[in-house]
């Protein structure tokens, strides 16, 4: 068992930097979710603690010890990679016991901890087989086997299931939440899918352009994300992001003229101030004609989701989606509908900070084990 | 199938017999001295010059020729002489141009490039070149006629390093990365983990340096003097001088003798090596 902490690491590559100054303790136990756009910078920081990259300045520490000095193997970290890499020309069983052999155990031990290991995951029946006889799922079912068999301190995991077809991947996805409520092993999980991120972490570290954007629990961020960015990145359909500018303390008016109220008990605005309007498409609200504050929205198109309807709509000429639950009466032409004022998020349109008067904590582990 | 496959269209029909036609003549080129040492080997010795191309012999002389070549030349010995050379050689530029190519394709080092530019140099250069400083450093420490003269200048195979290093670039780096978070040592991820995935190269290379040194003449001929020592090109060279003067059946069942093993070598092997070969091309 084992906590990590990354203190002010930096990486480039000669001139070019791509993590400026990252900050971050996991906890032992943890499961944490890196999530961010390719680029980001997050499987870099991912490769650094497993050993894999160079440390360009700052440190890490694994269980209190600091590993920038140490090979791969001394960090007592098992990692499961987006491609698998398996070795191709060993069986499902060398492949899942190979780290043990290269630790000089004897068969008999091998070959019973293969066995279990094997039976956890599912694959006793295809002990014989090679890598290029399995499918995907089956795939990297046996680089989680060959990750826990060394029953590692730390599990790192990078984009483990982006080759995998969507329901396998949702399947795959409860198998690691099962693993880790049974192992309890601290998780680090790199990954661009936000879906991944808010089903599997106990805490979401939000990264951009080589910089922690945000970091909490799922339920925080999504809820009171810190910048316009994670209010964009987080949520499927994503976040309205409606350019306007503060005409008073309660209200906004939009370019084309749509004025929209907020409330000034939540927010810290100057008047003139150019600033974002977050609306999600789940918290607007489909009224009567002619309620009171309502706004008329003309819808485009509608997109069936199934259990529930997307309409593309415009507000104030801008883009604008309303997710609706599939049992009410399909909307058509023009569509009421008020916008409640706590479920308005406010950006700074320039710095793309929430102008929220209780602003979350940012990028530190004051959250950790919520 | 209703649609009749013949005859095919005749334009296409044309290139499949234009192509097949070159390839024929081709094969036939290459063929034909072989042929001629096999005819030579089994006619009398007053129809070798006289018998063109007549595949059956007026008179079958071939168990003479070849018991004769036997027993006359010590081709057994010629023959130990060449698996010894060869083996020698495709073994240590095994052990050196792997972990080179290795580090070249895989390892990030300064000075890299330039190593590798230094290879594709190598690749350049004829034995021809250093032949005269590599003989006068033998004859310096005495090493001249021993088996060590003849494979010195074959250890470090540019061509080999440069194939390997062009396989194992194609290999994922990501498995790599896994075996050293598994514990792996450089040493172990190469020999354990690349090699046997590397195989097909490896034999198409094994291939290409057994035939190579097998035939060799050129640099035995500069460092052998005794019989003792000599591969089979050189062995049948002696021989020649010495014992057969013009008596071409006999040298041409010798060289049958001799030539065997290679091509018997290459028909198991053939598959493997037109894999090896392709797939470095397409990687």
């Amino acid at each position: 068992m084992a906590d990590i902490a990354i203190r002010n690491v930096e990486k480039s590559y000669g001139k070019t930097a791509v993590l400026h100054g990252i900050d971050l303790q996991i906890a032992d136990g943890e499961f944490l979710v890196i999530l961010g756009p390719s680029g980001c910078g997050k499987s870099t920081l991912l490769r650094m603690i497993a050993g894999l990259e160079g440390i360009s300045r700052g440190e890490i520490a694994i269980a209190g010890r600091v590993v920038n000095a140490l090979e791969p193997r001394e960090r007592g970290c098992a990692m499961v990679f987006q491609n698998y890499a398996l070795y191709p020309h060993m069986t499902v069983g060398e492949n899942i016991g190979y780290a043990l052999k290269v630790a000089g155990l004897p068969k008999p031990e091998r070959e019973r901890r293969v066995a279990e290991i094997a039976r956890i995951v599912g694959l006793e029946a295809f002990l014989a087989r090679r890598p290029s006889e399995l499918s995907g799922g089956q795939r990297q079912r046996v680089a989680m086997g060959r990750a826990m068999i060394r029953e590692p301190k730390v599990f790192l995991f990078d984009e483990p299931l982006s080759n995998l077809d969507a329901k396998l991947r949702v399947q795959m996805r409860l198998e690691i939440r099962r693993l880790h409520q049974r192992l309890q092993a601290t998780s680090v999980f790199v990954t661009h899918d936000q879906i991944e991120a808010m089903s599997l972490a106990d805490r979401i570290v939000v990264m951009n352009q080589g910089r922690i954007e945000q970091a909490g629990p799922p339920r925080l961020l999504y809820a009171e994300p810190a910048t316009r960015f994670v209010a964009s990145f987080l949520g499927a359909p994503a976040m309205n992001l409606l350019p306007a500018t503060i005409i008073a303390k309660d209200r906004a008016r939009m370019a084309d003229g749509t004025e929209i109220a907020l409330d000034p008990a939540r927010f810290i605005v100057e008047i003139g101030q150019a600033v974002e309007i977050g609306i999600r498409p789940e918290d607007v609200m489909i009224v009567w004609p002619g309620s009171e504050g309502a706004h008329a929205l003309e819808v485009e198109f509608t997109e069936d989701m199934g259990s529930s309807r997307l309409l593309h709509t415009r507000l104030g000429g801008m883009e604008f989606t309303v997710l609706q639950p599939a049992a009410q009466i399909e909307a058509e032409g023009q569509l009421p509908i008020t916008i409640p004022e706590n479920a308005i998020h406010l950006f700074d349109l320039n710095t793309g900070k929430r102008l929220n008067r209780q602003i979350p904590v940012i990028g530190t582990a004051a959250s950790a084990a919520a | 199938m209703k649609a009749a496959r013949f005859p095919l269209p005749t334009g296409r029909l044309l290139r499949f017999a234009g192509a097949h036609a070159v390839l024929l003549v081709g094969a036939a080129f290459m063929l034909l001295p072989f042929i001629w040492m096999l005819l030579t080997a089994i006619r009398a010795p007053d129809e070798i010059l006289t018998g063109g191309l007549n595949p059956i012999p007026r008179s079958f002389h071939a168990v003479e020729n070849f018991s004769a070549a036997l027993q006359q030349a010590p081709l057994l010995r010629f023959m130990v002489n060449g698996v010894i050379i060869c083996g020698g050689i495709l073994i240590i530029q095994l052990i050196v141009a792997i972990p080179a190519a290795y580090a070249l394709a895989k390892l990030r080092f300064p000075g890299r490039g330039l190593l590798f530019a230094a290879v594709i140099g190598g690749l350049c250069i004829p034995i021809q070149v250093p032949a005269l400083p590599i003989y006068l450093a033998l004859a310096e420490f005495g090493l001249l006629d021993s088996y060590f003269a003849m494979m010195v200048p074959f250890f470090l195979s540019v061509f080999a390093i440069f194939l390997f290093r062009q396989t194992f670039r194609g290999f994922p780096d990501e498995i790599l990365q896994a075996a050293r978070v598994d514990g792996l040592g450089e040493f172990e991820i190469l020999w354990r983990i690349v090699v046997p995935s590397a195989l097909p190269a490896i034999a198409a290379f094994s291939i290409f340096s057994i035939v190579a040194h097998w035939n060799d003449l050129y640099w035995p001929m500069i460092v052998i003097q005794r019989m003792d020592y000599a591969p089979p090109p050189l062995g049948m060279l002696f021989f020649a001088n010495s014992e057969t003067g013009a008596s071409y059946g006999v040298l041409m069942a010798g060289a049958t003798i001799i030539t065997a093993p290679l091509v018997l070598v290459f028909l198991l092997a053939r598959r493997r090596f037109v894999q090896g070969i392709t797939m470095t091309g397409i990687k």
